[in-house]
Protein backbone atom coordinates (compact mmCIF):
# COMPACT_ATOMS: atom_id res chain seq x y z
CA UNK A 1 0.00 0.00 0.00
CA UNK A 2 3.02 2.26 0.47
CA UNK A 3 3.68 2.17 -3.45
CA UNK A 4 1.16 5.34 -3.50
CA UNK A 5 3.01 7.33 -0.86
CA UNK A 6 4.45 10.36 -2.36
CA UNK A 7 7.73 11.43 -1.52
CA UNK A 8 7.12 13.81 1.34
CA UNK A 9 4.64 11.34 2.63
CA UNK A 10 7.41 9.01 3.44
CA UNK A 11 9.39 11.51 4.62
CA UNK A 12 7.25 12.72 7.06
CA UNK A 13 6.34 9.26 8.12
CA UNK A 14 9.95 9.20 9.25
CA UNK A 15 10.37 11.96 10.65
CA UNK A 16 7.13 11.11 12.93
CA UNK A 17 8.70 7.60 14.34
CA UNK A 18 12.44 8.28 14.45
CA UNK A 19 12.81 5.56 16.92
CA UNK A 20 10.37 3.06 14.83
CA UNK A 21 10.98 -0.80 15.05
CA UNK A 22 11.03 -1.93 11.44
CA UNK A 23 8.57 -4.76 12.46
CA UNK A 24 6.17 -2.26 14.20
CA UNK A 25 3.99 0.10 11.21
CA UNK A 26 4.48 3.82 12.14
CA UNK A 27 1.20 6.18 12.83
CA UNK A 28 1.77 7.41 9.39
CA UNK A 29 1.72 3.92 7.52
CA UNK A 30 -0.98 3.32 9.91
CA UNK A 31 -2.85 6.06 8.23
CA UNK A 32 -1.98 5.55 4.52
CA UNK A 33 -3.27 2.15 4.95
CA UNK A 34 -6.12 3.29 6.47
CA UNK A 35 -7.45 5.59 3.81
CA UNK A 36 -6.22 3.07 1.19
CA UNK A 37 -8.36 0.34 2.25
CA UNK A 38 -11.60 3.18 2.13
CA UNK A 39 -10.35 4.27 -1.66
CA UNK A 40 -8.77 1.07 -3.54
CA UNK A 41 -11.71 -1.02 -3.79
CA UNK A 42 -14.45 1.67 -4.90
CA UNK A 43 -11.75 2.31 -7.39
CA UNK A 44 -10.50 -0.96 -8.16
CA UNK A 45 -14.50 -1.50 -8.90
CA UNK A 46 -14.69 1.69 -11.33
CA UNK A 47 -11.53 0.07 -13.21
CA UNK A 48 -12.71 -3.08 -14.10
CA UNK A 49 -16.37 -2.01 -14.81
CA UNK A 50 -14.92 0.44 -17.49
CA UNK A 51 -12.54 -2.47 -18.67
CA UNK A 52 -16.11 -4.78 -19.25
CA UNK A 53 -17.81 -1.70 -20.95
CA UNK A 54 -14.75 -0.97 -23.20
CA UNK A 55 -14.38 -4.82 -24.18
CA UNK A 56 -18.43 -5.16 -24.86
CA UNK A 57 -18.58 -1.93 -26.96
CA UNK A 58 -15.43 -2.39 -28.57
CA UNK A 59 -16.45 -5.73 -30.93
CA UNK A 60 -18.63 -4.40 -34.18
CA UNK A 61 -21.57 -3.66 -34.28
CA UNK A 62 -22.06 -2.17 -30.73
CA UNK A 63 -24.84 0.59 -30.61
CA UNK A 64 -23.51 2.10 -27.60
CA UNK A 65 -19.76 4.00 -27.67
CA UNK A 66 -17.36 2.85 -25.38
CA UNK A 67 -15.79 4.55 -22.62
CA UNK A 68 -12.74 5.94 -24.40
CA UNK A 69 -14.91 7.18 -27.39
CA UNK A 70 -17.41 8.88 -24.66
CA UNK A 71 -14.39 10.62 -23.16
CA UNK A 72 -12.69 11.98 -27.05
CA UNK A 73 -16.41 12.73 -27.91
CA UNK A 74 -17.56 15.02 -24.59
CA UNK A 75 -14.04 16.18 -24.04
CA UNK A 76 -14.78 19.59 -25.02
CA UNK A 77 -18.41 19.49 -22.77
CA UNK A 78 -16.19 18.32 -19.81
CA UNK A 79 -13.25 20.89 -19.90
CA UNK A 80 -15.85 23.86 -20.56
CA UNK A 81 -18.84 23.54 -18.74
CA UNK A 82 -19.54 27.29 -19.09
CA UNK A 83 -20.11 28.26 -22.19
CA UNK A 84 -23.11 30.28 -23.03
CA UNK A 85 -24.01 30.70 -27.14
CA UNK A 86 -27.66 31.44 -26.18
CA UNK A 87 -31.07 29.93 -26.03
CA UNK A 88 -30.13 26.14 -24.74
CA UNK A 89 -26.88 25.71 -26.30
CA UNK A 90 -25.19 25.62 -22.96
CA UNK A 91 -22.83 24.11 -21.13
CA UNK A 92 -23.22 21.13 -18.75
CA UNK A 93 -22.63 23.30 -15.92
CA UNK A 94 -25.91 25.84 -16.70
CA UNK A 95 -27.96 23.04 -17.81
CA UNK A 96 -27.40 21.35 -14.35
CA UNK A 97 -27.64 24.72 -12.33
CA UNK A 98 -31.25 25.27 -13.95
CA UNK A 99 -32.29 21.99 -12.88
CA UNK A 100 -30.86 22.63 -9.15
CA UNK A 101 -33.14 25.63 -9.26
CA UNK A 102 -36.16 24.16 -9.62
CA UNK A 103 -35.18 21.38 -7.45
CA UNK A 104 -34.42 23.83 -4.85
CA UNK A 105 -37.82 25.43 -4.88
CA UNK A 106 -40.12 22.40 -5.46
CA UNK A 107 -38.16 20.32 -2.46
CA UNK A 108 -38.16 23.57 -0.16
CA UNK A 109 -41.68 24.02 -0.61
CA UNK A 110 -42.58 20.43 0.00
CA UNK A 111 -40.09 20.43 2.56
CA UNK A 112 -42.21 22.97 4.63
CA UNK A 113 -45.62 22.01 3.06
CA UNK A 114 -44.16 18.08 4.52
CA UNK A 115 -43.58 19.05 7.65
CA UNK A 116 -46.33 21.05 9.01
CA UNK A 117 -48.58 18.46 7.61
CA UNK A 118 -46.64 15.53 8.55
CA UNK A 119 -47.21 17.23 12.55
CA UNK A 120 -50.70 17.66 11.84
CA UNK A 121 -51.39 14.42 11.04
CA UNK A 122 -48.67 13.01 13.68
CA UNK A 123 -50.84 14.79 16.45
CA UNK A 124 -54.15 14.62 15.41
CA UNK A 125 -56.15 10.84 15.34
CA UNK A 126 -58.62 12.79 13.48
CA UNK A 127 -56.15 14.61 11.11
CA UNK A 128 -54.79 11.24 9.97
CA UNK A 129 -57.99 9.43 9.48
CA UNK A 130 -59.16 11.91 7.11
CA UNK A 131 -55.87 12.50 5.44
CA UNK A 132 -53.91 9.04 5.45
CA UNK A 133 -56.09 6.98 3.05
CA UNK A 134 -55.84 10.02 0.53
CA UNK A 135 -52.18 9.95 0.53
CA UNK A 136 -51.38 6.62 0.29
CA UNK A 137 -53.14 6.35 -2.73
CA UNK A 138 -51.84 9.63 -3.91
CA UNK A 139 -48.19 8.94 -3.56
CA UNK A 140 -48.21 5.99 -5.98
CA UNK A 141 -49.26 8.36 -8.82
CA UNK A 142 -45.88 8.23 -10.80
CA UNK A 143 -44.47 11.81 -10.76
CA UNK A 144 -44.95 12.28 -15.03
CA UNK A 145 -48.48 11.84 -14.30
CA UNK A 146 -48.87 14.65 -12.42
CA UNK A 147 -47.28 16.75 -15.33
CA UNK A 148 -50.42 17.05 -18.00
CA UNK A 149 -52.32 18.48 -14.94
CA UNK A 150 -49.86 20.58 -13.51
CA UNK A 151 -49.37 22.16 -17.54
CA UNK A 152 -52.91 22.87 -17.76
CA UNK A 153 -53.08 24.99 -14.38
CA UNK A 154 -50.03 26.74 -14.60
CA UNK A 155 -49.99 27.22 -18.21
CA UNK A 156 -46.21 27.50 -17.80
CA UNK A 157 -43.03 25.08 -18.18
CA UNK A 158 -41.07 26.34 -15.28
CA UNK A 159 -44.19 26.60 -12.81
CA UNK A 160 -45.30 22.70 -13.90
CA UNK A 161 -41.79 21.18 -13.13
CA UNK A 162 -41.82 22.35 -9.91
CA UNK A 163 -44.83 21.47 -9.18
CA UNK A 164 -43.80 18.07 -10.48
CA UNK A 165 -40.87 18.31 -8.06
CA UNK A 166 -42.97 19.09 -4.84
CA UNK A 167 -45.93 16.64 -5.22
CA UNK A 168 -43.39 13.84 -5.79
CA UNK A 169 -41.15 14.39 -2.99
CA UNK A 170 -44.23 15.97 -0.78
CA UNK A 171 -45.47 11.93 0.44
CA UNK A 172 -42.40 10.64 2.14
CA UNK A 173 -42.13 13.54 4.46
CA UNK A 174 -44.94 13.97 5.57
CA UNK A 175 -45.52 10.20 6.06
CA UNK A 176 -41.89 10.10 7.88
CA UNK A 177 -42.76 13.31 9.55
CA UNK A 178 -46.09 12.07 11.05
CA UNK A 179 -44.69 9.10 12.01
CA UNK A 180 -41.56 10.55 14.05
CA UNK A 181 -44.47 12.59 15.84
CA UNK A 182 -46.73 9.42 16.58
CA UNK A 183 -43.55 8.00 18.09
CA UNK A 184 -42.60 10.95 20.76
CA UNK A 185 -42.10 9.22 24.07
CA UNK A 186 -44.96 9.68 26.91
CA UNK A 187 -42.62 11.44 29.52
CA UNK A 188 -41.90 14.69 26.41
CA UNK A 189 -45.81 14.59 26.32
CA UNK A 190 -45.92 14.64 30.15
CA UNK A 191 -43.20 17.16 30.30
CA UNK A 192 -45.14 19.14 27.90
CA UNK A 193 -48.39 18.59 29.90
CA UNK A 194 -46.61 19.65 33.52
CA UNK A 195 -45.44 22.91 31.62
CA UNK A 196 -48.36 23.84 30.19
CA UNK A 197 -46.45 24.60 27.03
CA UNK A 198 -48.58 26.05 24.37
CA UNK A 199 -49.15 23.92 21.05
CA UNK A 200 -46.71 26.57 19.59
CA UNK A 201 -44.09 25.62 22.08
CA UNK A 202 -44.65 22.12 21.91
CA UNK A 203 -43.96 21.97 18.71
CA UNK A 204 -41.23 24.30 18.39
CA UNK A 205 -39.80 22.88 21.46
CA UNK A 206 -40.32 18.84 21.58
CA UNK A 207 -42.09 17.79 18.73
CA UNK A 208 -39.73 19.17 15.64
CA UNK A 209 -36.81 17.99 18.01
CA UNK A 210 -37.81 15.19 19.09
CA UNK A 211 -38.66 13.96 15.00
CA UNK A 212 -35.64 15.45 13.62
CA UNK A 213 -34.45 12.12 12.87
CA UNK A 214 -37.51 11.08 11.06
CA UNK A 215 -38.05 13.92 9.22
CA UNK A 216 -34.73 13.72 7.80
CA UNK A 217 -35.32 9.96 6.49
CA UNK A 218 -38.43 11.63 4.55
CA UNK A 219 -36.22 14.43 3.39
CA UNK A 220 -33.49 12.25 2.05
CA UNK A 221 -36.33 10.05 0.43
CA UNK A 222 -37.56 12.97 -1.05
CA UNK A 223 -34.77 14.97 -2.50
CA UNK A 224 -33.64 11.59 -4.17
CA UNK A 225 -37.46 11.42 -6.00
CA UNK A 226 -37.22 15.19 -6.75
CA UNK A 227 -33.84 14.69 -8.32
CA UNK A 228 -35.51 11.57 -10.19
CA UNK A 229 -38.51 13.80 -11.43
CA UNK A 230 -36.75 16.89 -12.49
CA UNK A 231 -34.97 14.83 -15.07
CA UNK A 232 -38.19 13.33 -16.52
CA UNK A 233 -39.95 16.38 -16.18
CA UNK A 234 -37.72 18.28 -18.33
CA UNK A 235 -37.17 16.03 -21.41
CA UNK A 236 -40.84 16.86 -22.06
CA UNK A 237 -41.00 20.88 -20.81
CA UNK A 238 -37.90 21.34 -22.78
CA UNK A 239 -35.64 24.62 -22.27
CA UNK A 240 -32.59 24.92 -20.15
CA UNK A 241 -31.95 21.79 -18.25
CA UNK A 242 -29.89 18.59 -17.89
CA UNK A 243 -33.18 16.42 -19.08
CA UNK A 244 -33.97 18.31 -21.94
CA UNK A 245 -29.83 18.25 -22.30
CA UNK A 246 -30.19 14.45 -22.51
CA UNK A 247 -33.37 14.87 -24.87
CA UNK A 248 -32.02 17.56 -27.30
CA UNK A 249 -28.45 14.50 -27.21
CA UNK A 250 -30.60 11.63 -28.11
CA UNK A 251 -32.59 13.64 -31.25
CA UNK A 252 -29.15 14.77 -32.20
CA UNK A 253 -27.51 10.87 -31.83
CA UNK A 254 -25.15 12.15 -29.34
CA UNK A 255 -24.54 9.13 -27.44
CA UNK A 256 -21.20 10.17 -25.60
CA UNK A 257 -23.10 13.02 -24.72
CA UNK A 258 -26.25 11.01 -23.13
CA UNK A 259 -24.01 9.15 -21.08
CA UNK A 260 -21.62 12.10 -19.93
CA UNK A 261 -25.36 13.69 -18.55
CA UNK A 262 -25.96 10.45 -16.83
CA UNK A 263 -22.27 10.43 -14.71
CA UNK A 264 -23.45 13.71 -13.82
CA UNK A 265 -27.02 13.52 -12.56
CA UNK A 266 -25.47 10.55 -10.52
CA UNK A 267 -23.14 12.51 -9.42
CA UNK A 268 -25.34 15.20 -8.27
CA UNK A 269 -28.13 12.86 -7.30
CA UNK A 270 -25.18 11.40 -4.97
CA UNK A 271 -23.79 14.46 -3.88
CA UNK A 272 -27.79 16.08 -2.39
CA UNK A 273 -28.54 12.73 -0.38
CA UNK A 274 -25.16 13.34 1.32
CA UNK A 275 -25.82 17.19 1.69
CA UNK A 276 -28.99 16.12 3.61
CA UNK A 277 -27.52 13.56 5.45
CA UNK A 278 -24.75 15.72 6.36
CA UNK A 279 -27.42 18.92 7.62
CA UNK A 280 -29.19 15.99 9.45
CA UNK A 281 -26.36 15.09 11.47
CA UNK A 282 -25.94 19.24 12.03
CA UNK A 283 -28.99 19.28 13.18
CA UNK A 284 -29.77 16.61 15.37
CA UNK A 285 -26.20 17.41 17.23
CA UNK B 1 -58.95 24.23 58.57
CA UNK B 2 -58.89 22.18 55.52
CA UNK B 3 -55.87 20.39 54.74
CA UNK B 4 -53.12 21.78 52.18
CA UNK B 5 -53.79 18.71 49.24
CA UNK B 6 -56.46 16.92 49.75
CA UNK B 7 -57.46 13.19 47.71
CA UNK B 8 -61.04 13.55 48.34
CA UNK B 9 -62.90 9.87 47.43
CA UNK B 10 -60.77 9.28 44.72
CA UNK B 11 -61.37 6.66 42.44
CA UNK B 12 -60.65 5.50 38.73
CA UNK B 13 -61.91 2.98 36.25
CA UNK B 14 -59.81 2.04 33.09
CA UNK B 15 -61.42 1.02 29.66
CA UNK B 16 -59.71 -1.14 28.16
CA UNK B 17 -60.38 -3.63 25.56
CA UNK B 18 -61.25 -6.70 27.96
CA UNK B 19 -63.88 -4.37 29.45
CA UNK B 20 -63.88 -1.69 32.75
CA UNK B 21 -60.77 -2.27 35.04
CA UNK B 22 -60.85 -0.83 38.56
CA UNK B 23 -57.87 0.52 39.04
CA UNK B 24 -58.83 2.71 42.64
CA UNK B 25 -61.11 2.72 44.87
CA UNK B 26 -62.18 5.61 47.86
CA UNK B 27 -58.78 6.68 48.19
CA UNK B 28 -58.82 9.36 51.23
CA UNK B 29 -55.59 11.64 51.66
CA UNK B 30 -54.91 14.87 53.99
CA UNK B 31 -51.19 16.62 53.39
CA UNK B 32 -50.41 19.13 55.36
CA UNK B 33 -48.11 22.31 54.18
CA UNK B 34 -44.35 21.26 54.34
CA UNK B 35 -45.35 17.43 54.48
CA UNK B 36 -42.97 14.52 53.11
CA UNK B 37 -45.15 11.68 52.22
CA UNK B 38 -44.25 7.89 50.75
CA UNK B 39 -46.60 5.66 49.37
CA UNK B 40 -45.60 2.29 49.42
CA UNK B 41 -47.17 -0.75 47.90
CA UNK B 42 -46.97 -3.63 46.33
CA UNK B 43 -46.16 -3.20 42.19
CA UNK B 44 -49.78 -2.91 39.95
CA UNK B 45 -51.26 -1.40 43.43
CA UNK B 46 -51.88 1.58 41.43
CA UNK B 47 -50.06 3.86 43.54
CA UNK B 48 -48.56 5.34 40.40
CA UNK B 49 -51.89 6.01 39.02
CA UNK B 50 -52.41 8.58 42.28
CA UNK B 51 -49.30 10.76 41.75
CA UNK B 52 -50.88 10.90 38.01
CA UNK B 53 -54.33 11.87 39.37
CA UNK B 54 -52.85 14.52 41.24
CA UNK B 55 -50.21 15.82 38.85
CA UNK B 56 -53.56 15.99 36.65
CA UNK B 57 -52.36 13.70 33.83
CA UNK B 58 -54.89 11.63 34.90
CA UNK B 59 -58.49 12.21 35.42
CA UNK B 60 -60.46 10.31 38.30
CA UNK B 61 -63.78 8.35 37.65
CA UNK B 62 -65.26 9.76 40.99
CA UNK B 63 -64.04 11.99 43.63
CA UNK B 64 -61.15 14.85 43.30
CA UNK B 65 -57.72 16.63 44.27
CA UNK B 66 -57.96 19.52 46.01
CA UNK B 67 -55.09 22.50 46.00
CA UNK B 68 -55.03 25.06 48.47
CA UNK B 69 -58.70 24.66 47.76
CA UNK B 70 -58.48 24.52 44.55
CA UNK B 71 -59.51 21.27 42.34
CA UNK B 72 -56.98 20.13 40.49
CA UNK B 73 -58.03 19.28 36.80
CA UNK B 74 -55.21 19.28 34.83
CA UNK B 75 -51.93 18.98 34.70
CA UNK B 76 -49.63 22.23 36.03
CA UNK B 77 -46.14 23.85 36.67
CA UNK B 78 -47.52 24.10 40.75
CA UNK B 79 -47.38 20.67 40.80
CA UNK B 80 -43.97 19.44 39.71
CA UNK B 81 -43.12 15.67 38.57
CA UNK B 82 -39.85 13.84 39.07
CA UNK B 83 -40.31 10.76 36.78
CA UNK B 84 -38.84 7.49 37.12
CA UNK B 85 -36.66 7.51 34.16
CA UNK B 86 -35.83 11.09 34.46
CA UNK B 87 -37.54 12.19 31.21
CA UNK B 88 -34.94 15.09 30.53
CA UNK B 89 -35.14 15.94 26.48
CA UNK B 90 -31.57 14.16 25.48
CA UNK B 91 -31.49 17.48 22.51
CA UNK B 92 -30.49 19.94 25.20
CA UNK B 93 -28.30 20.18 27.87
CA UNK B 94 -28.34 19.99 31.44
CA UNK B 95 -28.58 23.80 31.70
CA UNK B 96 -31.31 23.96 29.00
CA UNK B 97 -33.36 21.31 30.64
CA UNK B 98 -34.01 23.16 33.34
CA UNK B 99 -34.17 26.37 31.81
CA UNK B 100 -37.22 25.08 29.69
CA UNK B 101 -38.93 25.07 32.63
CA UNK B 102 -37.38 27.70 34.40
CA UNK B 103 -38.54 30.48 31.11
CA UNK B 104 -41.89 28.86 30.93
CA UNK B 105 -42.95 29.06 34.76
CA UNK B 106 -40.63 32.33 35.62
CA UNK B 107 -41.18 34.44 32.40
CA UNK B 108 -43.33 36.91 33.72
CA UNK B 109 -41.53 36.88 37.35
CA UNK B 110 -38.17 36.24 36.82
CA UNK B 111 -35.98 39.07 34.49
CA UNK B 112 -33.37 37.56 32.18
CA UNK B 113 -30.30 37.98 34.49
CA UNK B 114 -32.87 36.28 37.40
CA UNK B 115 -33.83 33.42 35.73
CA UNK B 116 -29.82 32.58 34.62
CA UNK B 117 -29.09 32.94 38.64
CA UNK B 118 -32.24 30.55 39.20
CA UNK B 119 -31.13 27.60 37.02
CA UNK B 120 -27.89 27.65 38.67
CA UNK B 121 -28.89 28.12 41.66
CA UNK B 122 -31.34 24.99 41.12
CA UNK B 123 -28.76 23.16 39.87
CA UNK B 124 -26.05 24.55 41.94
CA UNK B 125 -28.81 22.64 44.84
CA UNK B 126 -28.39 19.20 43.31
CA UNK B 127 -24.62 19.48 42.75
CA UNK B 128 -24.85 19.87 39.16
CA UNK B 129 -23.49 22.91 38.16
CA UNK B 130 -20.14 21.52 36.94
CA UNK B 131 -22.08 19.77 33.86
CA UNK B 132 -24.48 22.50 33.11
CA UNK B 133 -23.37 21.81 29.56
CA UNK B 134 -23.56 18.44 29.09
CA UNK B 135 -26.34 16.48 27.02
CA UNK B 136 -28.15 13.66 29.27
CA UNK B 137 -26.32 11.23 27.12
CA UNK B 138 -23.56 12.32 28.50
CA UNK B 139 -24.15 11.49 32.43
CA UNK B 140 -24.85 9.31 34.67
CA UNK B 141 -28.48 7.80 35.74
CA UNK B 142 -27.80 9.62 39.21
CA UNK B 143 -26.70 12.70 37.83
CA UNK B 144 -29.89 12.69 35.08
CA UNK B 145 -32.36 11.97 38.16
CA UNK B 146 -30.29 14.85 40.05
CA UNK B 147 -31.48 17.33 36.68
CA UNK B 148 -34.83 16.18 36.83
CA UNK B 149 -35.02 16.96 40.38
CA UNK B 150 -33.59 20.70 39.86
CA UNK B 151 -35.86 21.17 37.07
CA UNK B 152 -39.05 20.18 39.61
CA UNK B 153 -37.89 22.00 42.28
CA UNK B 154 -36.84 25.03 40.25
CA UNK B 155 -40.77 25.11 39.35
CA UNK B 156 -41.43 26.14 42.76
CA UNK B 157 -43.86 23.57 43.17
CA UNK B 158 -46.79 23.57 45.72
CA UNK B 159 -46.42 20.13 45.89
CA UNK B 160 -43.27 17.91 44.41
CA UNK B 161 -44.67 14.75 42.86
CA UNK B 162 -41.78 11.93 42.57
CA UNK B 163 -42.25 8.73 41.34
CA UNK B 164 -40.22 6.30 42.06
CA UNK B 165 -37.42 8.32 41.35
CA UNK B 166 -34.61 6.50 42.63
CA UNK B 167 -35.86 3.05 41.25
CA UNK B 168 -33.59 2.52 38.53
CA UNK B 169 -30.73 3.66 40.35
CA UNK B 170 -28.16 1.47 42.04
CA UNK B 171 -27.73 1.33 45.69
CA UNK B 172 -24.81 3.67 46.66
CA UNK B 173 -26.16 6.29 44.29
CA UNK B 174 -29.50 6.21 45.27
CA UNK B 175 -28.54 6.49 49.19
CA UNK B 176 -26.81 9.72 48.40
CA UNK B 177 -29.52 11.34 45.96
CA UNK B 178 -31.76 10.16 48.92
CA UNK B 179 -29.84 12.52 51.46
CA UNK B 180 -29.28 15.03 49.10
CA UNK B 181 -33.33 15.06 48.94
CA UNK B 182 -34.06 14.74 52.61
CA UNK B 183 -31.54 17.99 53.08
CA UNK B 184 -32.97 20.11 50.26
CA UNK B 185 -36.90 19.07 51.60
CA UNK B 186 -36.14 20.32 55.03
CA UNK B 187 -34.34 23.77 54.04
CA UNK B 188 -37.09 24.09 51.25
CA UNK B 189 -40.03 22.61 53.36
CA UNK B 190 -41.26 21.25 49.82
CA UNK B 191 -44.79 19.17 50.58
CA UNK B 192 -43.48 16.18 48.84
CA UNK B 193 -45.18 13.26 47.93
CA UNK B 194 -43.14 10.18 46.89
CA UNK B 195 -44.12 6.71 44.96
CA UNK B 196 -41.60 4.07 46.18
CA UNK B 197 -41.29 0.31 46.48
CA UNK B 198 -38.09 0.60 49.35
CA UNK B 199 -39.07 0.45 52.59
CA UNK B 200 -35.93 1.99 53.85
CA UNK B 201 -36.30 5.05 51.58
CA UNK B 202 -40.18 5.40 53.13
CA UNK B 203 -39.11 4.82 56.44
CA UNK B 204 -35.92 7.37 56.10
CA UNK B 205 -37.15 10.01 54.12
CA UNK B 206 -41.13 10.45 54.96
CA UNK B 207 -43.16 11.96 57.97
CA UNK B 208 -46.05 9.45 56.96
CA UNK B 209 -46.45 6.45 55.06
CA UNK B 210 -49.35 5.37 53.27
CA UNK B 211 -49.61 2.00 52.37
CA UNK B 212 -51.71 0.54 49.78
CA UNK B 213 -53.68 -2.55 49.17
CA UNK B 214 -53.73 -4.71 46.20
CA UNK B 215 -55.52 -3.86 43.02
CA UNK B 216 -57.65 -4.58 41.82
CA UNK B 217 -59.94 -0.93 43.75
CA UNK B 218 -56.58 -0.76 45.27
CA UNK B 219 -57.50 1.99 48.16
CA UNK B 220 -55.17 2.89 51.33
CA UNK B 221 -55.33 0.44 53.88
CA UNK B 222 -53.08 2.13 56.36
CA UNK B 223 -51.14 5.38 57.18
CA UNK B 224 -48.26 5.05 59.75
CA UNK B 225 -46.32 8.36 61.19
CA UNK B 226 -43.07 8.21 61.52
CA UNK B 227 -41.84 9.90 64.55
CA UNK B 228 -38.20 10.08 63.65
CA UNK B 229 -36.19 13.63 64.73
CA UNK B 230 -34.37 15.52 62.18
CA UNK B 231 -31.64 15.52 60.60
CA UNK B 232 -31.92 11.65 60.15
CA UNK B 233 -28.85 10.17 59.13
CA UNK B 234 -29.11 6.58 57.96
CA UNK B 235 -25.83 5.22 59.31
CA UNK B 236 -27.27 6.30 63.03
CA UNK B 237 -30.50 5.19 61.96
CA UNK B 238 -29.53 2.23 61.20
CA UNK B 239 -29.13 0.94 64.93
CA UNK B 240 -32.08 2.74 66.13
CA UNK B 241 -34.83 1.01 67.89
CA UNK B 242 -37.97 3.37 66.65
CA UNK B 243 -36.48 3.51 63.05
CA UNK B 244 -36.19 -0.66 63.24
CA UNK B 245 -39.38 -0.84 64.72
CA UNK B 246 -41.22 1.56 61.81
CA UNK B 247 -39.59 -0.58 59.44
CA UNK B 248 -40.72 -3.83 60.79
CA UNK B 249 -44.15 -2.48 60.95
CA UNK B 250 -43.90 -1.40 56.83
CA UNK B 251 -42.28 -4.87 55.97
CA UNK B 252 -44.83 -6.48 58.16
CA UNK B 253 -47.64 -5.27 56.06
CA UNK B 254 -46.05 -5.55 52.38
CA UNK B 255 -45.83 -9.47 53.15
CA UNK B 256 -49.39 -9.50 55.23
CA UNK B 257 -50.84 -7.98 51.72
CA UNK B 258 -48.55 -9.92 49.34
CA UNK B 259 -50.61 -10.29 45.75
CA UNK B 260 -51.68 -13.79 45.89
CA UNK B 261 -49.16 -15.01 43.02
CA UNK B 262 -46.29 -13.94 45.50
CA UNK B 263 -47.80 -15.15 48.60
CA UNK B 264 -48.11 -18.81 47.02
Amino acid sequence: MTMVTTPTQIKEAAEAAPVSRPSAPSEMTKKIRHVAAITLPPLIGLIILLGLWELACQTKGAMLPPPSKVLADTKELILDPFFDNGGTDKGLFWHLSASLQRVAMGFSLSAVVGILLGMVIGQSQLAMRALDPIFQVLRTVPPLAWLPISLAAFKAADPSAIFVIFITSVWPIILNTAVGVRNIPQDYRNVAAVLRLSPVEFFAKIAMPASVPYIFTGLKIGIGLSWLAIVAAEMLIGGVGIGFFIWDAWNSSLMSEIILALVYVGLVGFALDRLITVIGKKVSG
Amino acid sequence: MSAYLSIDDVGITFQTEKGSFRALDHVNLKVDKGEFISIIGHSGCGKSTILNIVAGLLQATEGGVLLENREVDSPGPDRAVVFQNHSLLPWLSVYDNVALAVDKVHSKTKSKEERHAWIMHNLQLVRMDHAKDKRPGEISGGMKQRVGIARALAMEPKVLLLDEPFGALDALTRAHLQDSLLEIQRRLGNTVMMITHDVDEAVLLSDRIVMMSNGPAATIAQVLKVDLAHPRRRVELADDPTYNHYRAEVLRFLHGHAPASVAA
